[in-house]
């Protein structure tokens, strides 16, 4: 499933990771935000909206690298990246599906440049059809499927990325969320 | 026709930034598409979603009820409105509510189709259109010129000239750059705008869900950063369950773009957060609009299994060749022409109708199953029901109906015809019709017509009979292909009748919506074809064997001439058109093809009754390789050759660009020969090859068989 998942979301210009743990992942998001030069201060912060990852987490070296979890329109369109925790992906698609009723999950994953995910990688369910089975529009209000990063194709058909969401969708799959997921 | 019309298509087919865009546009269209469709059974999708849609089409009224109670029971405001005017002032009265000064949009045809921009900036609200392509038309003062991809007809360096006004500073014309431009000049629009209206692709009655499809994102910030929300949604968009979603999401954004999923699929069920931590003002107006009317009209209810991906513009050979704008409505190409019928009035579809060439391609591709053809024909019907026949229709119709003085103009003609042929070929007409003969040839009329050849063959006493419907083509033009023809089914055992009396198959007077002249034709040609008892009846013209196999039956139910329906289908269940009954008398032994010959490469091209309504296009090319040729095949082998029967006389600046791009595809092969089951065709691409002196020979597969038999 995940091999499957991972040729679909690459095929349509997502880059994906797979850690086996929290730690792991941690240790990666925090090096591709060095690397990315995100640091306190405007369009180089990053926005990281409130997940199951983030319980039980020492926030101290995260806000020291740059990374704010206040969500609001004015911090999320002046960040570079933003991280978000989705539920579900779909293999035959290359998709991440995540109920986005709270509206900083929305603001972090839309008016950014950058969209980190993170996703167990356990959830990663064979179609949409598996996956309505799972989800119920009454209690999940604004359900989002995002696939690959921003595109459009309407000057002269030629794909360009990033027009009003991010250029870039990262994905990191996490094998054992440490019971967080 | 009117005038402006027939000069908006003179310039759309010399604007040659459209054509490019659009021709290379639909040539990649086929190839993705089928390859993001694999592994996926298309005809059972296609079923479902047809089943669901109807389903829902069937139930309108309950369907809006249930969404509207499920909707609001969450806290969505729903109106409900059969009148555009009524949607217009309620979203106003929404702003005014709300104080709002500033909209932004995302993709929205419906909103498109009451003209809903104009009405607010009226009342003094900016309105920002925020899918790329829809702003750039915006900014151009323009319409979209096709469903999914509004701006295709303009080049980058006209979109860096609008950009650059825009934003007051002279840009290069760097796709890349443009869109960072849009970027930043539409998400200061988004961080401003008080209101976000949106348009959905389904709705979802037992859930009251709206599906918001799209690529660049920008649904998701017309959704999520201003605090007030309009969905404008079609009622045809509503389905009975969630689980009717998967099915239209799977096929929607393959059909529209050839993409597995879009970038983006928001599903929203009752207001969610704003920004500011209140709950949003989400409200959906349910617009009719002449919708529930359409869904009780036995013809048009299937209108509403459309999901809007527009794949009937992109395999049309008429839309590549003139784009939207010749449609002058909202909506555009076939889908578009029926749509503008129901929700402007049918006189606006009077030109329009006249662009669909009836080829069938988008019958094949559409993911609703719907029947557009049929349904233009229709309009056709209704638009002669309403208004007549023009004058010199009529008269040429008065004539086909009856068929002494038809046939006998027809031989006149052939004498008439004299002081422009050579070498077979009328090449120039004089005057206004000189554009018949721009680029093609025309046949001149035979000598001596096929029905007086007939009388001098010899054939032998046979066990079997076949009665053989020559056509107006071959009766006339070609007659050798009828005896071709005859020389074949001969050595399988099988004596060929001609009843005199049969006459025209009544295609040209149904495909004009003349019904009356098709039902006469009908009528006349079932008594003729079934006076002789005979074990099959045969035609080498795919137009007439349709006719017989499928339209008449139709054509005099259309009619209430129920009295004739079961000698039209006894008549059907005998016609059978040549290559099939052919390829059947060779796989049965009757009839056998010169052994180990070495024909050659040889290009076939697929005609279009032949192909998507007889479905036969293996036999003529097994028929061909057992004969000894090697079929090299053309690309876009079953796309039309732009003759359409009458077609090519009434819209020959479109004809002849369409049998251009044939021919092309010809020459590119390499084949000395190529091959084709209709006559139609041949004389199309005969009369092209002809004045464009490429050599290549154009043949009916009758005549290429009846060189090969052996014994």
């Amino acid at each position: 499933m995940y091999e499957q998942f991972k040729a679909r979301a690459e095929g349509v210009g997502a880059e994906v990771h797979r850690c086996k743990d929290r730690e792991v992942a941690l240790a990666f998001i925090l090096q591709f935000l060095h690397k990315e030069g995100v640091a306190d201060g405007p369009r180089s912060h990053a926005v990281w909206a409130d997940g199951p990852f983030l319980r039980g987490m020492d926030p101290k070296p995260l806000t020291d690298a740059g990374l704010c979890f206040e969500i609001n329109r004015g911090t999320a369109a002046d960040a570079r990246i933003g991280i978000t925790q989705v539920e579900w992906a779909l293999a035959d698609t290359g998709t991440l599906v995540q109920d986005q009723t709270a509206v900083e999950q929305r603001l972090a994953s839309s008016l950014i440049d950058i969209h980190i995910a993170l996703l167990p990688t356990g959830n990663i369910l064979p179609d949409k059809i598996a996956l309505l089975t799972r989800i119920n529009p009454r209690t999940s209000r604004y359900i989002a499927f995002i696939t690959g990063p921003s595109r459009t194709a309407d000057i002269e058909r030629v794909l360009t990325i990033g027009v009003h969401g991010p250029e870039r969708l990262v994905i990191v799959c996490v094998d054992d969320m440490g019971g967080a997921a | 026709m009117k005038k402006e019309f027939r000069d908006s298509i003179g310039r759309a087919v010399g604007n040659a930034t459209l054509t490019g865009a659009l021709g290379k546009f639909s040539e990649a269209y086929k190839v993705n598409r089928a390859k993001a469709y694999e592994g996926i059974d298309f005809e059972a999708l296609r079923g479902t979603i047809a089943e669901r849609k109807s389903h829902a089409a069937a139930n309108l009224e309950l369907m809006a009820e249930t969404f509207a109670r499920n909707a609001e029971a969450l806290g969505t405001k729903v109106f409900r409105t059969n009148d555009p005017e009524k949607v217009k002032e309620y979203i106003l009265k929404v702003a005014r509510d709300n104080g709002v000064q500033s909209v932004v949009k995302s993709k929205s045809m419906a909103t498109e189709e009451i003209h809903l921009n104009a009405s607010l900036e009226k009342a003094g609200i900016s309105v920002g259109e925020t899918d790329l392509g829809e702003w750039i038309i915006q900014l151009a003062g323009q319409k979209p010129s096709h469903m999914v991809m509004p701006a295709i007809h303009m080049t980058k360096e006209e979109v860096a000239d609008l950009f650059s006004k825009e934003v007051d500073e002279r840009l290069e014309n760097d796709i890349p750059r443009l869109v960072k431009v849009a970027r930043k000049e539409l998400r200061a629009k988004f961080l401003k705008a008080d209101m976000g209206i949106s348009g959905a692709n389904i709705a979802v009655a037992e859930t009251g869900s709206i599906v918001l499809v799209t690529n660049e994102g920008n649904a998701r910030l017309v959704t999520t950063l201003p605090k007030v929300h309009v969905a404008l949604v079609g009622i045809e968009k509503l389905v009975e369950k969630f689980d009717d979603v998967a099915p239209i999401l799977t096929a929607l954004p393959r059909s529209a773009t050839a993409q597995l999923l879009t970038s983006y699929v928001s599903i929203i069920t009752g207001p969610t957060p704003a920004t500011d931590g209140s709950l949003k003002e989400l409200h959906i107006v349910l617009m009719d609009n002449r919708r529930s009317e359409m869904a009780c009209d036995p013809k048009f209810k299937q209108a509403l299994q459309c999901i809007r991906c527009g794949s009937c513009l992109n395999v049309c050979p008429i839309f590549r060749l003139v784009g939207g704008h010749v449609f002058g409505s909202i909506y555009t190409g076939g889908i578009g022409t029926i749509l503008t019928a129901w929700f402007e009035e049918l006189q606006n579809s009077e030109d329009i109708q006249g662009l669909c060439i009836q080829c069938g391609n988008c019958k094949e591709v559409c993911p609703g199953k719907l029947d557009i053809p049929e349904m233009i024909m229709e309009i056709r019907r209704r638009l002669v029901m309403e208004k007549g026949h023009p004058l010199a229709q009529k008269a040429i119709f008065g004539i086909v109906n009856n068929r002494s003085l038809f046939h006998g103009m027809l031989r006149a003609a052939s004498i008439a015809g004299k002081p422009f042929t050579s070498g077979g070929f009328i090449r120039h007409l004089p005057l206004f019709l000189s554009d018949l003969t721009d680029g093609r040839s025309l046949p001149a009329i035979a000598a001596e017509p096929f029905r007086d050849r007939f009388k001098k063959i010899k054939q032998a006493e046979c066990k079997e009979t076949a009665v053989f419907f020559a056509g107006c083509l071959i009766d006339f033009a070609y007659p050798e292909m009828g005896e071709a023809l005859i020389k074949i089914l001969n050595k399988a055992g099988i004596r060929v009748a001609f009843p005199e009396a049969q006459t025209c198959c009544g295609a040209p007077a149904r495909y004009s919506g003349a019904y009356e002249v098709a039902g006469q034709n009908a009528v006349d040609n079932i008594k003729a074809l079934l006076a002789d008892k005979a074990d099959y009846v045969v035609s080498a013209c795919p137009t007439c064997t349709v006719a017989l196999a499928h339209e008449f039956g139709d054509t005099l139910e259309s009619l209430g001439q129920k009295e004739w329906l079961s000698q039209a289908k006894t008549l059907a269940e005998k016609t059978v058109d040549f290559s099939t009954l052919v390829k059947r008398l060779v796989d049965a032994g009757r009839l056998t093809l010169k052994e180990g010959q070495r024909l050659g490469a040889i290009t076939y091209h697929d005609s279009c009754h032949l192909k998507r309504t007889l479905r036969a296009t293996e036999p003529p090319r097994e028929l061909l390789r057992e004969a000894g040729y090697e079929v090299t095949e053309m690309f876009e082998c079953d796309m039309c050759c732009g003759m359409g029967g009458s077609y090519s006389m009434k819209l020959p600046e479109i004809s002849a660009p369409i049998l251009q791009r044939k021919l092309h595809n010809i020459r590119e092969t390499g084949a000395p020969i190529v091959a084709m089951d209709c006559p139609g065709c041949v004389m199309q691409i005969r009369g092209g090859f002809d004045q464009d002196k490429a050599g290549v020979e154009v043949k009916h597969t009758v005549e290429l068989l009846a060189e090969q038999l052996e014994g």
